[in-house]
């Protein structure tokens, strides 16, 4: 393989920097005695002694991981099955129909989805807040799940299932002891998405929650519209570095999943 | 077949959630902004809006918004291909990735607010501007940061979807092209663009159809000056209550995405066929 070019290395570097700028801006600033986001003035863990004290925002902090732990794995289950059930599916008009309806809501715009969730939820009646954003959560994490695990079933080879079957064992047995196992990383993989997703998440959540419930994402949104406050560096900077570690955690459970499987296919 | 066939029997009680969510979380919805994109602001059955979309204010303000979209996918491609490009060239590629793809799990708003500072009347870039003798701009609250911050947004998920088909070329092509003569510039047109266009097409999928229906970086970043498709509906739900009328937006949203949808989608099926 050739060695990179000296000017490749530079653009990649430039772009690596104009990526990062602005997360390690925000950071360096939360340590800013000043109060404003430029003119460095002394080292201070202030703001982060103030994000600590602030228990309006640590219930919000709360409500945000409830929600998103909580969607994840409801998800998580709903999804496994409905990609089960597609999987099964024989006629392939009614396959592709399933397919293209669970992608609606993965490439619908989130104002779309959060404006017609918004719309469901008050003609039935729901009130907005907890319920009405977990619904949400759920309602755009399954899809995703559903992507994530379907590949692992189609590669399933289903003489594994017969042969079970064959075996002698229910399709309780066979599902928890054959389908499941197999199709894990991708179970763990869906999971993650999809908690990603949900903390991530603003515009859904921005229209379907009411007055008294907020997630990170929506208070945010309404600090940052009232000005710059270095309450909100501080949190970035905590929020940056446990990013960091569920990502790193995530590089080497799924290095680990991936070579065992593949370990799993030389015996 | 059979066996299989009784566990379809037996296993329909866990799929039922699984259809339950299809019809209530995307059938119904969809049907809801249909059905409400006929009422006005009223409750009375009208046609109104969809006349009033055709009004010279709608659909300048959709024209805009296409534009602005455009030119967010096609910055964010100018700069993505190259980088994917040299990454697949790159030693531990797959680390690379990551921590390209890093960023954006941070969360948007604090991106879009680190650019409240670092483009602000005092921030860095001022500073630099300063330093360097141009003097203070106004640069918070125009087209180019809007546009930037955009840009800034969408480059990973532009990235990823190019890698992933540059991945999947096959690097014998590209050696049979430069020993047949072919220059470095023809050999990425005529060679590595095409096989890598299926890429293309759904990295500009993934930033076309959000960059129409942004609105939080619209309110923060550009002030709203820029008004997109998304923060006219989000303008008509949560601040007018015109729901009638933010629906009928809506649906034409959703036609923009199903045309984009099918330009950008169509070879892949055609392959799958």
């Amino acid at each position: 393989m050739k060695k990179l070019s000296k000017i490749s290395v530079l653009y990649l570097v430039l772009v690596f920097i104009i990526l990062y700028a602005p997360i390690f801006y925000l950071i360096f600033y939360s340590f800013n005695s000043g109060g404003t986001m430029n003119n460095f003035q002394n080292f201070t863990w202030k703001w982060y002694k103030e994000l600590f004290q602030d228990t309006r925002l640590l219930v919000i902090v709360l409500n945000t991981v409830i929600i998103a732990l909580l969607s994840a794995s409801i998800a998580t289950i709903i999804g496994v099955f409905g990609a089960i059930s597609i999987s099964m599916m024989r006629r392939k008009q009614l396959r592709n129909t399933i397919l293209s309806l669970n992608n609606v809501l993965i490439v619908s715009p989130d104002v779309i989805i959060g404006a017609s969730f918004l719309i469901f939820f008050t003609i039935l009646g729901i009130k907005l807040g907890f319920v009405s954003v977990l619904l949400s959560h759920i309602a755009f994490c399954i899809p995703i799940v559903v992507i994530m695990v379907l590949p692992k079933l189609q590669e399933m080879s289903p003489t594994l299932m017969d042969a079970a079957f064959d075996l002698g064992a229910s399709w309780r047995e066979v599902l928890s002891k054959v389908i499941l196992p197999y199709i894990a990383p991708g179970i763990y993989a869906g999971f993650f998405m999809a908690l990603t997703y949900s903390l991530d998440d603003f515009a859904v959540t921005f229209f379907v929650t009411g007055n008294g419930f907020s997630t990170l994402s929506v208070e945010i949104y309404s600090l940052a519209r009232r000005g710059i406050s270095l309450n909100i560096n501080a949190l970035s900077a905590l929020l940056f570095f446990i990013t960091l570690l569920l990502v790193i955690g995530y590089y080497f459970v799924s290095k680990r999943a991936v070579r065992r499987h593949k370990t799993g296919v030389n015996q | 077949m059979m066996m299989v066939q009784m566990m379809k029997n037996k296993s329909k009680w866990y799929t039922i959630p699984y259809y339950l969510w299809i019809a209530l979380f995307v059938i119904a919805p969809v049907l809801l902004i249909v059905y409400y994109s006929f009422f006005d602001i009223e409750d009375k059955l009208t046609l109104s809006n969809y006349a009033k979309f055709f009004t010279p204010v709608y659909l300048k303000m959709t024209l805009n918004s296409f534009w602005y979209a455009f030119l967010i996918t096609f910055f964010s491609l100018v700069i993505a291909y190259p980088t994917a490009y040299i990454l697949t060239k790159t030693k531990h590629k797959q680390l690379w990735l990551l921590l390209i793809i890093l960023p954006s799990w941070i969360n948007l708003l604090l991106k879009a607010y680190a650019f409240l500072g670092i483009f602000g009347t005092y921030g860095a870039t001022n500073e630099v501007l300063e330093f360097l003798g141009i003097g203070k701009q106004q640069i918070l609250f125009t087209d180019f940061s809007f546009l930037f911050v955009s840009v800034y947004i969408f480059i990973p998920f532009m990235i990823l979807p190019i890698f992933n088909a540059l991945e999947k070329l096959n690097p014998t092509l590209v050696d049979a092209s430069k020993d047949l003569g072919a220059s470095a510039w023809t050999t990425f047109a005529k060679v590595i663009f095409p096989l890598t266009v299926d890429g293309v097409k759904s990295g500009c999928q993934a930033v076309f159809i959000p960059a129409l229906s942004l609105f939080m970086i619209t309110r923060l970043i550009a002030g709203n000056r820029v008004i997109t498709l998304g923060t006219a509906i989000e303008q008509h739900f949560l601040i007018t209550q015109d729901w009638g009328m933010g629906s009928t937006i809506a649906v034409f949203l959703i036609i923009i995405m199903i045309v984009i949808m099918m330009l950008t989608g169509s070879k892949k099926e055609r392959g799958v066929r």
